[in-house]
């Protein structure tokens, strides 16, 4: 056994973990974040993507111990009012999701490439950083879709906040 | 997953403690590949070492044209790394290529070069540019260094520190991934440096990434291009499985060394 200490959402949590315990299985089981999703636990799906210090991994592919001293952001923390984040608000207008097991990590690995690329995104660059998230259902337009024009508005929103 | 023990190590000093205490201790650096071969019961040991906090293992330092890499960069941060992306963009774009980006993020170049998987993507890069693996006991050629698939000439428990090289005139990186997995069906590293051309293969031997002298050799004595079409692997232990014939994957060589040219000679 290890003790942790780390920030998720925003909160301080301090644990005692397993040592080999997964990140997905302590934030869901430990934690009760049942957002973060498993669908294939070999590292291909995505379903399970969380942001650790501003990067986003497989959480899966993580033990809970290596984020030790780290800030964690889930499915849960990416809205801190009551109204959805821009980019769900998004997924929900462009009906971009269907049974939602991939949702979350799509929504993560969007804020994430948003934030870095800005609304200089191009179809094409939202294509390929989609590689590791896997959407059995929806298929892929929609989603595209849907990141491009959360990009626009987040942009749109920030430049009428300057 | 088996039960273990997980140690953080923040000196060289800790490290030698701990291998000294433990019974079956691996390092674990990005834990891309350790931990799912641990999911599936392949390995169990008993003791993981992180090796991301020792000093200077996640330091990228470039000097006029002398690049040094710590075993413990993510390939993300390679990728993204701005004075290397002005020496060697070849290799940051190989770096990009790798997995996916949450993959990336975690997954380490030393942990990539220790594992030599023959599907991966550095060791073509490597032995073209003639690199050197510093370990914590001795510096070691790469062409040494890796033996075969997945196998390479580290000791049990020697760590890699480093990968050290000179950066070339200009390269280029040519990978076609499997549709799958990702990792490279064939992936040519093509470099120039003072009109000498080296050529180096991956993801397409069980015998891991080679150079192809052939190639270099009609490169540097400025065949035609379509020369490449007759390159011939024969004394190669090219792969023939069900991801693709021995015929389809050299071809697949030549498309891709031909495209890697195109750009080398433009
Ligand atoms: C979905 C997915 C897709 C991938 N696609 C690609 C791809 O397209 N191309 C590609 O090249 N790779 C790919 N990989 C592999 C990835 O690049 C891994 O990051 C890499 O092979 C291992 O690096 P790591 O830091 O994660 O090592 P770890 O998993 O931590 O360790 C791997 C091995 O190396 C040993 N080790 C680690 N660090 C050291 C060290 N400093 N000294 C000595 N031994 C050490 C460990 O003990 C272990 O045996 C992929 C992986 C995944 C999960
Ligand atoms: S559950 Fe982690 S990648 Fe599929
Ligand atoms: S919405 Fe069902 S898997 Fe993506």
């Amino acid at each position: 056994m290890s003790s942790i200490e780390l920030r998720i959402n925003g909160k301080d949590v301090r644990r005692s973990v397993e040592d080999h315990q997964l990140l997905v299985s302590f934030l869901r089981e430990d934690l009760g974040l049942t957002g973060t999703h498993v669908g294939c636990d070999t590292s291909q799906c995505g379903a399970c993507v969380v942001s650790v210090d501003g990067a986003t991994v497989k959480s899966c592919t993580m033990l809970a111990v290596q984020a030790h001293g780290c800030s964690v952001a889930t499915i849960e923390g990416v809205s801190q009012t009551t109204s959805l984040h821009a980019v769900q608000e998004a997924f929900q207008r462009h009906h971009a999701l269907q049974c939602g097991y991939c949702t979350a990590g799509l929504v993560i690995t969007a804020i994430d490439l948003i934030e870095r690329e800005g609304s200089q995104l191009t179809r094409d660059q939202v294509a390929h950083a989609l590689k590791g998230n896997l959407c059995r259902c929806t298929g892929y337009q929609n989603i595209i879709n849907a990141i491009l024009d959360a990009a626009k508005r987040l942009d749109v929103a920030a430049q009428a906040a300057e | 997953m088996e039960p273990f023990s997980f140690h953080r190590l923040g000196s060289q000093q800790a490290r030698l403690a701990a291998l000294e205490a433990c019974d079956d201790a691996r390092y674990i650096s990005g834990g891309m590949t350790l931990l799912p071969s641990m999911k599936l019961g392949l390995v169990a040991p008993s003791d993981l070492l992180d090796v991301t906090g020792l000093p200077g293992m996640r330091d990228i330092t470039v000097e006029g044209r002398s690049v040094r890499v710590g075993a413990a960069v993510t390939h993300a941060a390679i990728a993204d790394n701005a004075a290397l992306n002005a020496v060697c963009p070849a290799l940051c774009d190989l770096a990009s290529q790798i997995g996916d980006r949450h993959v990336r993020n975690r997954g380490t170049i030393g942990g990539a070069v220790a594992n030599n998987d023959p599907g991966a993507d550095y060791p073509a890069a490597l032995i073209v540019l003639d690199a050197r693996i510093e370990t914590d006991i001795r510096t070691i050629a790469v062409e040494d260094f890796l033996v075969g698939m997945f196998e390479t000439a580290l000791h049990q428990h020697e760590l890699v520190t480093a990968i050290t090289f000179d950066a070339p005139d200009i390269a280029r990186y040519e990978k076609f991934p499997h549709p799958a997995s990702g990792y490279a069906m064939a992936g040519v590293f093509l470099a120039r440096s003072n009109s000498h051309y080296r050529a180096g293969i991956t993801g397409a031997s069980g015998e891991g990434a080679f150079r192809c002298g052939d190639l270099e050799r009609l490169l540097t004595t400025g065949a035609p291009l379509a020369d490449i079409a007759e390159l011939r692997f024969d004394d190669l232990d090219i792969f023939d499985d069900r991801h693709g014939s021995r015929a389809y994957r050299e071809n697949l060589i030549r498309v891709l060394a031909r495209r890697a040219a195109v750009h080398l000679k433009a």
